[in-house]
């Protein structure tokens, strides 16, 4: 158990050096960080000494461990734009959106394993048909555009439901303020979620519909069914936990797409997470801002997957952890 | 009165283009307490036959036509309520592959223990205690202990052992035996076979056991049905049909026994190979590969009739059987 676990951790590792690498290298190429800080006026000589006095002359090498050794202590730079470390800024956006994500998991967890369930036992049902349709139009249609017909027809036509910001939301801790405290935040969350939501649930359906539909063609199934079990017995039991082992995979990518996802659904919404906060950095070049949301989002990436696999390890018997990485 | 009773089951697959006709009018009797073999080739339809006993087929194949009488009542006229109460409960069936036949997410107990809750009224503790009885009368070594272990944690003899033990948990009437043990190294299938004949003589269960393998068939069962394409050819007491064979193809299969060949020569095989469903020649289904075949075996299917001992489709059986040559050919 040990070894795997240390396994695991340095395997993290490794993915978060390269992803620092990458983020820092970007940092270079982004125009030179001099124009923003002091604009056109000041003269070459001090723009010469303030380079030197930021490091900005120094190696690559030096730079990137310089930025390093600052990122171990949780100093991500200092954002331009707010003049606040960015790593604050950045946390003070998490809440919002991982509550998103929250609510979008809600959505594709609650629905995927029924529906795919249904469309893999009843493959010729019309209801299948329409669920299958209907999954490959959500896959197709890009999650902005979903945002905005949703924003037409359920806020601007019949006006159920509100179309941007968090609403009322109550502070718990430190940073964290939620949605799902009020009646009014409930409101608010519901339309983000379905557009955050639109492109990973269709997948999620074909999957497990995929997944569950080879498994029940397998040998086990039919000796189950030779041995007078119940059908449902034989779907929940015996065929959807063996589904949801390559499920829970992918799920675990997947919950680190949707964080990226979220940039274009909390923009459309005016969501004040994370992702909306991203667009504006980069609309006013704010570096080190950027920098540290990339490195922010990378290592969300990797924990998720961390722990997804450890998790896959509990439920699979046949990975037995505590033999593993030995 | 007899335990089974088939009679002129076909079975049929509904393909995309067509629907071939994978059995074609079987009809057999199994008493209470009978060991009774299905030998053949592969594709003969000696699996299907053993799936349609329990009403088991999976899609495109479907039962066209006839009866499956077990206990007095028609398996194929049951509902599916009724059929579950069946399967597993008073017929019980063992699989080929025991790598994978068992669930691999869910342990021996539980597989076990639902198999008990599926049919009768216990708790838990109760089915727990019944399994272990059951891995005991198997010879698993510490049997409380394998209800904990998954089956990957297990080897394929004592998967196939515990397979043995869920098909007697319920104590069924009937065993239908799937190859058991073709997929088994050749040192544990002896073991296996004998520890079936062993349990279903002393618990008076009847036993259908489907294979290729001659050899099982004389040592396991008191007769035997021989199929090819999808008809039976052949069926008689298991010791008259191994010692004295009629039909030209069973009078191969016995021949092509390594046992029946002198060391160093070539086995003597059938020639040519069995037909596919969609391929099947017309008149009897084996003439291609007869060297008796005449223009009658060519038009006309042979009817299953009684020729001494044993049942035998064949139209040429009289004529072989005063052919002197025969018997020499044999010797």
């Amino acid at each position: 158990m040990f070894a795997y676990l240390a396994k695991r951790v340095i395997q993290a590792i490794a993915v978060m050096f390269v992803i620092s690498l990458i983020a820092f290298a970007i940092q270079g190429n982004l125009g030179d960080p001099l124009r923003e800080l002091v604009g056109q006026s000041v003269s070459e000589e001090v723009r010469q000494q303030l380079r030197d006095e930021l490091g900005l002359n120094d190696s690559f090498v030096t730079q990137y461990l310089r930025f390093a050794g600052n990122a171990l202590q949780g100093d991500l730079g200092t954002s331009y734009f707010f003049k606040e470390p960015a790593l604050d800024v950045i946390l003070k956006k998490l809440p919002a959106t991982l509550e998103l994500v929250f609510g979008a998991t809600l959505i594709i967890v609650g629905l995927s394993v029924p529906l795919g369930v249904y469309t893999a036992i009843k493959p010729n049902s019309i209801l299948s048909r329409i669920i299958m349709g209907l999954s490959i139009i959500g896959i197709s249609i890009p999650v902005f555009l979903t945002a905005i017909l949703m924003i037409f027809v359920f806020s601007v036509e019949y006006g159920w439901l509100p179309s941007y910001g968090r609403g009322d939301t109550v502070q718990v801790w430190g940073y964290w303020q939620t949605n799902f405290a009020t009646a009014d935040g409930w409101l608010h969350i519901i339309l983000p979620s379905i557009a955050l939501a639109s492109i990973m649930l269709p997948l999620f359906v074909r999957l497990i519909r995929a997944e569950m539909m080879e498994v029940l063609q397998s040998e086990y199934v039919k000796y189950a069914k030779a041995k007078g079990i119940n059908p449902w017995r034989i779907y929940f039991v015996h065929a959807l936990k063996n589904t949801l082992l390559p499920v829970i995979t992918v799920g675990g990518v997947q919950i680190g797409t949707m964080v990226a996802y979220t940039i274009l659904t909390e923009t459309v919404f005016q969501w004040p997470g994370m992702g909306f906060m991203f667009l504006e950095a980069v609309n006013r070049v704010d570096t080190p801002l950027i920098v540290a949301y990339l490195i922010v989002v990378g290592f969300i990436f990797v924990v998720t997957n961390t722990i997804v696999d450890l998790v896959y390890g509990l439920v699979n018997p046949t990975v037995n952890i505590a033999r593993m990485g030995a | 009165m007899s335990l089974l009773s088939v009679r002129d089951l076909t079975v049929k697959f509904a393909m995309r283009d067509e629907t071939v006709t994978a059995l074609n009018g079987i009809s057999f009797d199994l008493a209470k307490g009978e060991r009774l073999g299905i030998v053949g080739e592969s594709g003969a339809g000696k699996s299907i036959t053993g799936f349609s006993l329990m009403n088991l087929l999976s899609r495109p194949g479907y039962i066209d036509n006839g009866q499956i009488l077990f206990d007095g009542e028609d398996v194929v006229q049951m509902n599916d309520k009724r059929l579950r109460t069946l399967r597993g409960n008073r017929m019980a069936m063992i699989f080929q592959d025991p790598m994978v036949t068992l669930n691999p997410v869910l342990t021996i107990g539980q597989q076990m223990v639902e198999t008990l809750l599926a049919h009768r009224k216990l708790s838990r503790e109760e089915a727990r205690q019944i399994a272990i009885v059951k891995l005991r009368e198997v010879y698993i070594p510490s049997p409380e202990e394998r209800l904990e272990q998954y089956p990957h944690e297990l080897s394929g003899g004592m998967r196939q052992r515990i397979i043995i033990a869920i098909a007697l948990l319920l104590d069924p009437q009937l065993i239908i035996a799937d190859e058991p043990t073709t997929a088994l190294d050749v040192t544990i299938q002896a073991d296996i076979m004998e520890l079936m004949l062993e349990l279903c003589q002393s618990n008076q269960v009847g036993l259908i056991l489907i294979t290729h393998d001659l050899g099982v068939v004389s040592q396991m069962t008191e007769r035997t049905l021989v199929m090819y394409a999808g008809r039976i050819i052949e069926a008689g007491r298991t010791r008259e049909i191994i010692n004295d064979p009629q039909h030209p193809y069973t009078q191969g299969l016995i021949n092509a026994l390594p046992q029946q060949t002198v060391p160093g020569q070539r086995l003597k095989q059938i020639p040519g190979n069995m037909p596919g469903l969609t391929s099947i020649p017309t008149g009897c289904a084996f003439n291609p590969r007869c060297k008796y075949a005449t223009d009658l075996c060519r038009s006309r299917v042979p009817d299953i009739v009684q020729y001494g001992e044993v049942a035998v489709a064949c139209h040429e059986v009289q004529r072989l059987n005063s052919d002197e040559d025969r018997q020499e050919a044999r010797a």
